[in-house]
């Protein structure tokens, strides 16, 4: 893991993001669905955060913003100062489905993009670095649907990583995981993260993901999506997840999730 | 060398000394002959075909009864050979025995009709050819059987490029482009349903020639299908991958030629295979009407002469073209939709 750690080596460390006054609706049959109110979010360059939030809230929506997927309807979102306009490979989206293109090869779909930016000839030995990383070496020629949900979700990572983004958008990437795959990669990202050193803007709604993987847990309200709370994990990585202060952090967490009563 | 278990030896009986002494080649030839009772059945049923040629006379002229009851005894020999002999023949063997009942059905069929035509007249005559006059037509009138042939592949191949080529981009960008499907769609639903035969007596008069007016329709009988299952192969893509390839860099020009063709492309062979259907029907009434060439004109000609033979020996022919055609079609597709699971085998 040193060797790959070295071959792939990022080229810029992480960008600011910047979420000011941030408001959105949609417009369903002539009705207006307010769908995130006055949201705003500062994250600092290579900083971990976690947005946890009822489900319907609008965190995916949040993030198609930050991808630029979508203009808001009002406020602005930022990179490093810049508005945000439109999509741009420095900030790459791992969806909550893995998405890949299944007429691609593993090999393929990773290099989807160097090869959507017209840098693949001169770069194919990051494809097969990306792939590595995430451990798909043996399967760099299998099709998607030969790909359990685990292996297909880490492809799915190493067709993110390999562009070197400056922000990964993480839209619930484990959420259909079996728990075991799930804590095995929880502490991949971790290690990713920590080694390359983008930032990281992770949607889940798993408590204890959020407490183990994130510097801060952001924590919305219920449609339209407001901020609750901003709570700073402060404790050293890697996490153990038996920690007495994690354990007080979720129960704090749970409680303004409105679970308190049953935990 | 293999081993050979228990049983294997015991069924080597009597001739185990003689086969070990042959040594190894012999006893592992010896050993892999089996009787298949479906090949001796197979090889029976062409052997009985070929009796049936010679044993009673012909009620009618057909010069080549005698090289077809030779043949048939060949083949029933060759069946029984290649059965018997399967292991040692490999994939070649396989194929034989894996037939044998269809060779068996054949053989059986061919000697009910070689009865009821040739030998008792149980069919009426001109209506019914029986199997030697057939082969009468591919041995005597081969050049001008394999000319129809050819015109008909050349006409079929313009007219289904052409078609296939136009429907395609039409499909593409009428499901892309918002402007190109205002225009092209209103155009497609009032034409598109015609069949493509309706045009013919205005066709074969506005065309400079026959044959330009059989491509027009041909293409555009293959360009309907194609154009409207190429196009709703565009519209059904899944946005979530144009995000993807969107957050990943991608320009449009990406995104129409390398995301939503190769999603499409299901559609597309669905709209390909439709149209060639419909093209072969085409083609087929064309060269009956106008075109002075072809196995449709082959077919009209042989029966203003009332000649059944060239009829049916004409139709075999058309039919091993039709299904060659699209056992083509097919092979290509597994060949480029190889990511698929569980794609229908022709
Ligand atoms: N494109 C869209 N059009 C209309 N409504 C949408 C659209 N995308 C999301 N919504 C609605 O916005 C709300 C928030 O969705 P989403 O951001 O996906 O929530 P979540 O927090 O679970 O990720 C939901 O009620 C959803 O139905
Ligand atoms: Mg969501």
């Amino acid at each position: 893991m040193v060797a790959l750690a070295t071959a792939f080596k990022p080229a810029a460390t992480g960008a600011s993001l910047e979420v000011k006054d941030v408001s959105h609706a949609f417009d369903i049959d002539g009705n207006v669905l307010p769908v995130l109110d006055n949201v705003s979010i500062s994250v600092a360059p290579g900083e971990f955060v976690a947005l946890l939030g009822p489900s319907g809230c609008g965190k995916s929506t949040l993030l198609r913003l930050v991808a630029g997927l979508e203009p808001p309807r009002a406020g602005a979102l930022e990179e490093d100062g810049v508005a945000i306009t439109g999509p741009y490979p420095s900030r790459v989206v791992v969806f909550q489905d893995p998405t890949l293109f299944p007429w691609r090869t593993v090999w393929d779909n990773v290099a989807l993009g160097l090869e959507a930016q017209g840098v693949l000839k001169t770069q194919r030995h990051r494809v097969d670095a990306a792939i590595d990383l995430v451990g798909l070496g043996a399967f760099k020629k299998a099709y998607p649907h030969q790909l359990s949900g685990g292996m297909a979700q880490r492809v799915a990572l190493a067709r993110a990583l390999v562009n070197d983004p400056r922000i990964l958008v993480l839209d619930e990437p484990l959420g259909k995981l079996d728990s075991l795959t799930r804590i095995t990669m929880q502490a991949e990202l971790v290690s990713l993260w920590q080694r390359n050193g983008f930032t990281a803007l992770l949607v889940t709604h798993d408590v204890e993901e959020a407490l183990f993987l994130a510097n801060r847990v952001i924590v919305f309200s219920d449609r339209p999506a407001r901020v609750t709370a901003d709570i700073t994990v402060d404790r050293p990585y890697p996490r153990h997840r038996g920690d007495p202060h994690l354990a007080e952090l979720r129960r704090q967490i749970l409680g303004l999730l409105g679970l308190d009563a049953t935990w | 060398m293999p081993t050979y278990s228990a049983s294997e030896i015991a069924s080597l009986g009597g001739d185990r000394e003689t086969a070990l002494i042959a040594g190894d080649g012999g006893l592992h030839f010896v050993n892999k002959l089996r009787f298949s009772i479906t090949g001796i059945g197979a090889g029976l049923a062409w052997l009985a075909f070929g009796l049936s040629c010679m044993r009673w006379p012909d009620i009618g002229d057909w010069p080549r009864t005698e090289a077809v009851a030779y043949t048939a005894f060949a083949i029933a020999g060759g069946i029984a050979i290649a059965t018997t002999a399967q292991a040692a023949l490999g994939k070649f063997g396989d194929g034989v025995q894996r037939r044998a009942p269809w060779l068996f059905a054949l053989g059986a069929f061919l000697t009910l009709w070689e009865l009821a035509t040739a030998k008792f007249g149980w069919l009426p005559l001109p209506f019914f050819p029986p199997p030697q006059s057939i082969v009468e037509v591919y041995t005597d009138d081969l050049p001008k059987l394999l000319d129809s042939a050819f015109a008909s592949v050349k006409l079929q191949l313009g007219g289904y490029f052409i078609g296939a080529a136009v429907g395609f981009l039409t499909g593409v960008s009428i499901g892309w482009s918002r402007l190109a499907g205002y225009w092209v769609h209103p155009i497609l639903r009032f034409i598109g349903p015609l069949p493509a035969t309706a045009w013919l007596p205005i066709a074969f008069f506005t065309f400079p020639s026959a044959w330009s007016a059989s491509t027009f329709l041909i293409a555009l009988a293959t360009g309907f299908p194609v154009t409207v299952l190429t196009w709703s192969g565009v519209a059904s893509v899944s946005t979530a991958y144009y995000d993807v390839a969107r957050t990943l860099g991608a320009k449009p020009s990406f995104l129409v030629t390398k995301v939503a063709i190769p999603a499409a492309l299901p559609h597309v062979f669905v709209g390909l295979f439709m149209g060639l259907g419909a093209s072969f029907a085409v083609l087929v009434v064309a060269e009956m009407i106008g075109v002075k060439a072809g196995l449709g004109f082959y077919l009209q000609w042989a029966q203003g002469w009332a000649s059944y033979n060239n009829m049916y020996a004409a139709l075999i022919v058309m039919s091993l073209l039709c299904s060659g055609a699209i056992t083509l079609l097919f092979k290509v597709r597994d060949r480029l939709l190889v990511w698929q699971k569980g794609v229908v085998k022709w």
